[in-house]
């Protein structure tokens, strides 16, 4: 029998019954609906912070300092005090494939002009810090080498901190306080949104990492200290040499813990998608749950359908229909239900996806490939709880079939 | 005359429980190209299990059936089902045509079914023809319920011979039907038979049988009495009979 003349036996047959069809594709349409949606807020989810990850610049290696161990008491991390400026300059000095470096000292105050003030984040950075977070300028420029011999009161100020001070001005040009220390504004960064770790990045002061840890601080110790190394390929090797130069330097013998930590982008890259990966399948397994709900509705209308046309299933096989016949009947009519279920509920899976960026501001993605994957699990879902009851339909025997009341 | 219809010491056994049910026991029966016969017996004598192993819907547990000179005792499903689409068409007591489907769609069916590649305006050329046979083009569009059963019973008839089937089989086609749409059904049974068509007909009807050429009667799953009938009715009259005496009842009342 010809598959078009199927296709159109099949289409009549459901339009027979028009609510109990559409009620039927529900749970397709429900199930497919929510497969998109939730992968789409998964994959949503994933793609940002793999830009925020993105936003850490590239081939970028962090190091942090340590903890101290006295007697059982640990000091959490940075308490060791023992990374120094010039651990930075000897990693840049000494420590191949490293193509720049900026030591990197943190502290929050709060910030004064024009009569408003602003508690923000104080960074303490080398000039190579913009082009190592491949941060751009909106406008004026970086403080210089220069200005990190001299311990200039100069910063750079992120679009938040700009927005909070000079509502109305161009800050270029303009003077912040800190702790009553005035610092002339050389420039404006780009806006560069949320971190990994939901901080808002533009809220942020930069200024020479001199200037900080000499005239707010005063303190000799660093944070931590940023490395790009030359290419992804050289990251390992730039950690181990890393390692090693400190461990030196700070006469760490065999027996002793790092009073450091490092961490390659791709280690903290791996373990924040990790976390959106696990999410976007847990997401997509649940919404398969409803996915497989609705087949088995097709399964048993399906077998309802069997039963009510037993006597159609007689008459058909009396004529010359084949066993065979009847089975690709009655599955193509189980897979025409759910591929168009399938349809209906990716067109509603894409709508709800938008609809929840819209409203909830959540980020989300559908990707080809996973509307291609609804479609076709669909389509399966069709033909594995159709294949029971059509199997049932094609192996009825003419006689009790043609007498079935 | 060649046999169309074979059977050899056919036997049917049920086994139903514990009791073997012997529902034909030993039939051997001849029936030629160009016959009309009546199969005829009481309920449980074995007339419908006869039919439905004549219709290659059911298979003989002894004996051998040869339908058109091919024996189709061993034949499997699959195969039957063909020889069903090509070689038979068949008439049901209860019409059997699908609801909600146009009588033309209904005569198309068989063809559906049939494995020579028919286009879709073939098929509709052969089914408008069927319906010519038994005068119903003008209804094609209709659908079984806008139909009278005469006209319902028509369309299966259509139906059966849209394959140009070596036999029609038909199990008590009047059986839903009052007694002058029963004349006019046999009429058209008629005119097939004289246009050539083997006809196996199953009834309980003596008045129904009187318009067939041959009357096998069955008891307990055996052929008791096939003999010719001799004093044929013929529809066209009997028509004219029925309408002289409905109005004779109106000139009465």
């Amino acid at each position: 029998m010809r598959i078009s003349a199927t296709l159109r036996m099949a289409f009549r047959a459901l339009r027979r019954n028009k609510l109990r069809s559409t009620l039927t594709a529900l749970g397709i349409i429900i199930g497919v609906g929510a497969v998109i949606a939730m992968v789409g807020i998964g994959n949503g989810a994933k793609s940002q912070v793999e830009a925020q990850i993105a936003s850490l610049g590239q081939n970028v290696v962090l190091i942090f300092a340590g903890n101290w161990n006295s007697g059982g008491v640990r000091s959490g991390w940075g308490g060791a005090g023992t990374l120094v400026v010039d651990d930075a300059l000897a990693v840049a000095r000494e420590v191949p494939a490293v193509t720049c470096v900026s030591p990197e000292v943190r502290d929050r105050d709060q910030v004064l002009a024009n009569g408003q003030n602003w508690n923000t984040q104080i960074l303490g950075e080398g000039p190579d810090y913009l082009q190592i977070r491949d941060w751009p300028l909106d406008s004026g420029a970086m403080f210089t080498d220069q200005d990190v011999r001299g311990t200039t009161k100069v910063c750079i100020i992120g679009k938040t901190v700009a927005n909070q001070l000079f509502p109305d001005e161009d800050p270029v040009g303009q003077t912040l306080r800190i702790r009553d220390i005035p610092f002339k504004v050389l420039g404006v960064l780009h806006p560069k949104g949320l971190s990994v770790m939901n901080t808002d990045q533009d809220d942020v002061v930069l200024v020479p990492y001199t200037s900080l840890m000499k005239r707010i601080s005063k303190r000799t110790n660093i944070n931590s200290v940023i490395v790009q190394s030359s290419s992804s390929a050289a990251a390992l090797q730039v950690q181990m040499a890393i390692s090693d130069l400190l461990r030196q330097r700070h006469r760490l013998g065999p027996n002793r813990d790092d009073d450091f930590t490092i961490r390659g982008q791709q280690e903290i890259a791996d373990a924040f998608t990790a976390t959106s990966r696990i999410m976007t399948v847990l997401l997509g397994a649940i919404a398969s749950v409803s996915l497989i709900v609705g087949g088995i509705g097709i399964m048993n209308i399906m077998l309802v359908s069997v039963t009510e046309r037993t006597r159609e299933i007689g008459i058909r096989m009396a004529v010359g229909a084949h066993g065979s016949d009847i089975l690709l009947q009655f599955l193509i009519e189980a897979i025409t239900l759910s591929s168009l279920g399938g349809m209906i509920g990716i067109a509603l899976g894409i709508g709800s996806a938008k609809l929840l960026s819209a409203l909830a501001g959540w980020p989300t993605l559908v990707s080809p490939t996973s509307v291609v994957l609804a479609f076709l699990f669909s389509a399966a879902v069709g033909v594995f709880f159709g294949f029971y009851p059509a199997r049932k339909a094609s192996n009825l025997d003419p006689i009790d079939a043609l007498r079935y009341e | 005359m060649t046999a169309v219809i074979k059977l050899d010491k056919v036997h049917k056994t049920y086994h139903t429980g514990e009791v073997d049910v012997y529902a034909v026991r030993g039939v051997t029966l001849e029936i030629a190209q160009g016959e009309f016969v009546a199969i005829m017996g009481a309920s449980g004598s074995g007339k419908s299990t006869m039919m439905n192993i004549i219709g290659c819907l059911d298979r003989p547990t002894e004996g051998a059936y040869f339908l058109d000179g091919v024996d189709v005792s061993h034949l499997d499903r699959d195969e039957l089902a063909g020889l069903r689409n090509r070689k038979l068409g068949f008439v049901f007591q209860g019409f059997n045509l699908l609801s909600r489907t146009s009588a033309l769609e209904n005569v198309e069916l068989p063809m559906l079914y049939t494995h020579d590649h028919l286009t879709a305006a073939m098929q509709r050329e052969r089914a408008i023809h069927a319906l010519e046979i038994v005068g119903l083009a003008d209804r094609a569009d209709h659908h079984p319920n806008q139909l009278s059963g005469g006209q319902q019973q028509r369309v299966a008839i259509a139906r059966a011979l849209v394959n140009q089937p070596a036999v029609l089989l038909a199990d008590e086609p009047t059986g839903n039907l009052d007694t002058r749409t029963s004349v006019e059904v046999m009429g058209v049974f008629q005119k097939l038979n004289d246009e050539g068509i083997t006809i196996v007909m199953v009834t309980h009807e003596l008045d129904i049988a009187a318009f067939t050429k041959r009357n096998v009667i069955m008891r307990d799953g055996e052929v008791v009495n096939d003999t010719q009938v001799e004093h044929r009715s013929i529809a066209e009259e009997e028509l004219r009979r029925l309408q002289r005496a409905q109005q004779a009842v109106k000139l009465t009342t």
